[in-house]
């Protein structure tokens, strides 16, 4: 029975037994998010006994622009996951991007992370999709280090500004192997902390 | 055009590419997504909201000379750790990240040190893992992934230093 509220009428029309997504539960506001804002009150004090109440408003209507700009792209990213996860095959996803999927699985992560546009509020939530349908530890973390190191959002719309052409070259030629290494690593180490529940999954002892 | 509007383009034209292959599987995946979609972000935009208007507050009160002295020049090794770690306490965006290895760079810090320095600050920058990674992501993952990482800027520097680039 779906509990999900049903007021759009294209989706009341049909009679829907939605089943949930799997894997993408979220937890309420849990203790990254309080520490944060403790850390934040303390220095928005400290920036009010500093500056007074104008250096705390300007930095307030600074971060309030960059927030709104942010916005509609959060959205297109919770959106791109939302499909991706809708749309990718699961059996595919495990397959290409699996525990068992070898270096080819993390070239194409690294080779997505590499192409995905945008910023974290993109990244963050396809790779949490490609997670939630069958892609390992290893090829994700390859999709967000290449995305991070290697993808061009970023180093085009901030660090050749900033850093200049020459540093940031040089910057993405080193970091070209990371990526697979990082990969690599991630799934040496998985397969050995968590060596009972990968047993399990090549065994297919769910039945 | 500026390279913002242009990924943002691109951005919203993938969207609109994966929305219409969900589209061709049904209407109905199409809008069951949509709403996921939407249920995400409206789940995500408070985190969003305190992460980016409070990160302006915490980089205003770290001073930048503390990270930039860090980042000394001929520094080796030592310099090289300490880069790391001060990439990873750098708060705020990538404006804040990059300014900062910018001014080391030209203060003369050895580019190594820079380079482990924005490598580390890209990889796991701590207050982007508790704003931007935890939320998106099962708290796991984020950790582990970061874990993972911590051998990369050092071995981003042994590679520059071994071919004397940047």
């Amino acid at each position: 029975m779906s509990e999900l509220p049903l007021n759009d009428p294209a989706q009341a029309s049909e009679a829907a037994e939605d089943e949930p997504r799997p894997g993408r539960a979220r937890r309420p506001v849990g203790w990254s998010m309080i520490a944060i804002g403790v850390l934040v009150a303390v220095s928005a004090t400290l920036v009010w006994r500093r500056d007074g109440v104008n250096g705390v408003l300007e930095i307030l209507t600074h971060d309030l622009m960059l927030f709104g700009g942010i916005l509609p792209r959060v959205l297109a990213g919770c959106l791109l996951g939302a499909f991706i996860a809708e749309i990718l095959p699961h059996d595919k996803v495990s397959r290409a991007l699996g525990p068992n999927s070898g270096l080819k699985g993390l070239l194409i992560g690294a080779a997505f992370g590499a192409i995905l546009p945008g910023g974290p509020f993109t990244a963050y939530p396809v790779a949490s999709a490609l997670l939630a349908v069958g892609a390992d530890f290893g090829a994700t973390i390859a999709m967000v280090v290449s995305w991070t190191l290697i993808g061009y959002g970023r180093a085009v719309a901030w660090e050749l500004p900033i850093m200049g052409v020459d540093f940031t070259l040089w910057r993405i030629v080193i970091s070209l192997p990371l990526p697979i290494l990082a990969g690599t690593l991630g799934r040496f180490v998985y397969v050995r902390m968590y060596p009972a529940r990968d047993e399990g999954k090549r065994e297919g002892e769910s039945e | 055009m500026s390279a913002a509007l242009l990924i943002d383009i691109i951005l919203w034209a993938s969207v609109a590419g994966v929305g219409f292959i969900a589209w061709q599987r049904g209407p109905k995946v199409l809008t069951s997504s949509l709403r996921e979609g939407t249920v995400d972000f409206v789940r995500i935009v408070p985190r969003i909201a305190l992460g980016v208007i409070g990160s302006g507050y915490i980089a205003a009160v770290i001073p930048q000379e503390v990270i930039t002295g860090w980042l000394g020049p001929n520094s080796g090794w030592l310099g090289v750790a300490t880069a790391v770690v001060a990439g990873a306490a750098t708060p705020g965006g990538p404006v804040v990240g990059f300014s900062i290895g910018a001014v080391a760079l030209k203060a003369g810090g050895g580019p190594p040190q820079v380079l482990a320095y924005v490598i580390a600050w890209a990889l796991f920058a701590f207050q982007r893992l508790l704003l931007w990674e935890i939320p998106f992501m099962p708290t796991r993952f984020v950790w582990f992934r970061a874990a993972v990482s911590i051998p990369f800027p050092f071995l981003a520097a042994a590679i520059a230093m071994a071919i004397g680039k940047p």
